[in-house]
């Protein structure tokens, strides 16, 4: 498959699939998951995301690549995985049953 | 974190003579309460349904479900640039006017009139009728009878307020009271990057209110948030708040300023950590204009330097959030029947420059959706004991005192209807 990513982030590209456009169905992925997966993508994007910064600063929302858009997406799943990995321990809230909230509007990117 | 001072009296409640005895909550449990709530609030109010930016141009326009008001309404922009609002109804035989595939789901869009999916009479973007179908059929029809009904819309500070009284006589303005009043002038047209969130909630609209005009319950029902060792000690300090207000039927609790950014980066998350954000919001405040002390005087009314974010409830059912870091929520809460409600979340940041700003405004908003799901699933639990009726007197505290105002106040509002009611009608003029 072709690569989707930054040429600097090659090394996530086994986790390209984290890419996901929207918060739903990043959480939708999130809570389908294993915490054996979510670890695994935590313990290989947090070190690249903590050491982007600049990176990151230096990619502008008004003419942004497709390739960083990926890379900005891959991040933002990193955000809510993070949730499970370093609270909860388990893939969904504590107690959240069935209830959900769900993003109705979003950022398109 | 540090302890505040309270008003000379010991105690805000006692300040604003709120009453300190154990509240029922049998209006939030009695099907009754809830049918007068709907014509004594909802049908008497200024409810907030949106802001103008979702209206950009003329023709543009949205519909709001206002199920516990008994109607649906369609706000647009006309040709002349004003916002008004309609009930969704058309006048021939009553289809809803504006509607996508599902009749009871909210749409929006952009038209140069409004035509009706059944006969296709046609109303203009300010609601005349304007095209009748075979007009030569019907019986010495005026078309200009049979306008849209409209509705009281009014903006402020780019929100827009219906209020579906058609006795009304307060203004918008005089209604939002001293704290609309106090926070006209925050640049909320700067803050146009907006994610919003919507929840059907198994409670009465009123609990999750309760569960968001306190935060008794942060250090507890949160403490996720922080590094463990960092909430056995925010446990241990418990909440309060820098400040309570009331005004009307309005309230205000202003806070102090939690971890944006935290005093030891090591209190918080890892992933915080690295994108300098969480709950409170991006660490590094935007540029809106006005620095924090130039903030008008309703937002941090104390001044106090320790300042975090003030969380305004204006009734019945708007909730205004503005945090230091330069970005507002809104909360709003549609009721839809005694023990259901619609809840929508909505968060306004000034648009991301970089990736890496995006990134901080992304983790304040999961985090604000975390963290509320802990808040919302927790009260279809609340509601099915409260419906139980084993238990029927609570005692509040006084970090909890929006709570015993809002109850007080839709308490008053239905009293208050009903004593309108109970009048004999006044005589008829012929
Ligand atoms: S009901 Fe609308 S045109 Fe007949
Ligand atoms: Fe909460």
């Amino acid at each position: 498959m072709a690569n989707v990513l930054p040429p600097e982030f090659a090394d996530l590209e086994p986790f390209a699939d984290w890419a996901i456009p929207t918060e739903r169905a990043r959480y939708a992925k999130r809570i389908a998951s294993s915490m054996d997966e979510l670890q695994a993508f935590y313990d290989a994007a947090y070190p690249r995301l903590e050491s982007s910064t600049e990176y990151l600063q230096q990619v502008s929302m008004d003419d942004i690549g497709e390739e960083d858009k990926h890379l900005l997406w891959l991040f933002c799943s990193l955000v809510t995985v993070a949730f499970p990995v370093e609270a909860w321990r388990q893939a969904r809230v504590p107690d959240s049953g069935a209830s959900s909230i769900d993003a109705v509007l979003e950022p398109a990117v | 974190m540090a302890h505040f001072t309270k008003p000379d009296e010991g105690s805000w409640t006692e300040h604003f003579k709120i009453g300190t005895e154990p509240i029922s909550y049998e209006d939030s449990v009695s099907p009754e309460f809830y049918e007068l709530e709907r014509d004594a609030i909802f049908r008497r109010t200024w409810l907030n349904v949106g802001r103008v930016e979702q209206l950009p141009r003329k023709g543009s326009y949205f519909t709001k479900e206002l199920d516990a008001a008994r109607t649906s309404i369609v706000v647009v922009r006309g040709n002349d640039g004003e916002v008004r609002a309609f009930h969704n109804v058309c006048r021939h035989r009553g289809n809803k006017l504006v509607w996508n595939d599902y009749p009871r789901e909210e749409t929006s869009g952009f038209c140069r009139q409004f035509t009706c999916k059944y006969h296709a009479w046609r109303y203009s973007l300010e609601g005349e009728l304007t095209f009748v179908q075979q007009e030569g059929e019907f019986f010495d029809l005026d078309k200009s009878d049979y306008g849209l009904v409209g509705v009281r819309a009014e903006v402020w500070e780019g929100f827009i307020f219906v209020n579906l009284d058609p006795e009304n006589t307060t203004p918008l303005r005089e209604y939002l009271g001293e704290f609309g009043k106090g926070i006209e002038g925050y640049p909320f047209d700067k803050l146009t990057q907006v994610h919003k969130y919507r929840a059907e909630i198994g409670s009465n609209w009123k609990l999750f209110i309760d569960a968001f005009a306190e935060f008794y319950h942060a250090p507890i029902l949160h403490g996720g948030q922080y590094e463990p060792e960092e909430r056995a000690k925010i446990q241990k300090y418990g909440y309060q708040a820098l400040a309570y207000d009331v005004d009307g039927p309005h309230s205000l609790v202003s806070s102090w300023g939690g971890i944006a950014p935290p005093q030891e980066p090591k209190m918080v998350k890892p992933i915080e950590r690295a994108l300098r954000s969480g709950l409170f919001g991006p660490w590094d405040a935007p540029d809106i204009g006005l620095t924090t002390e130039q903030l008008p005087p309703a937002i941090n009314p104390t001044r106090d330097p320790r300042w975090g974010m003030d969380s305004f409830v204006f009734f019945p059912n708007f909730m205004l959030l503005i945090w230091r870091p330069n970005w507002v929520l809104t909360y709003h809460y549609w009721p839809t029947s005694y023990n259901t409600h619609i809840f929508e979340g909505t968060a306004y940041f000034v648009p991301p420059k970089n990736a890496f700003e995006r990134l901080q405004q992304e983790l304040a908003v999961v985090s604000f959706k975390e963290y509320g799901l802990q808040d919302g699933n927790t009260l279809e639990a609340t509601q099915t004991m409260l419906e139980s009726g084993t238990v029927t007197d609570f005692p509040l505290c006084d970090q909890e005192i929006l709570l015993r105002h809002l109850h007080n106040t839709a308490g008053q509002y239905v009293r208050d209807f009903q004593q309108r009611q109970a009048k004999p009608a006044a005589p008829s003029r012929s």
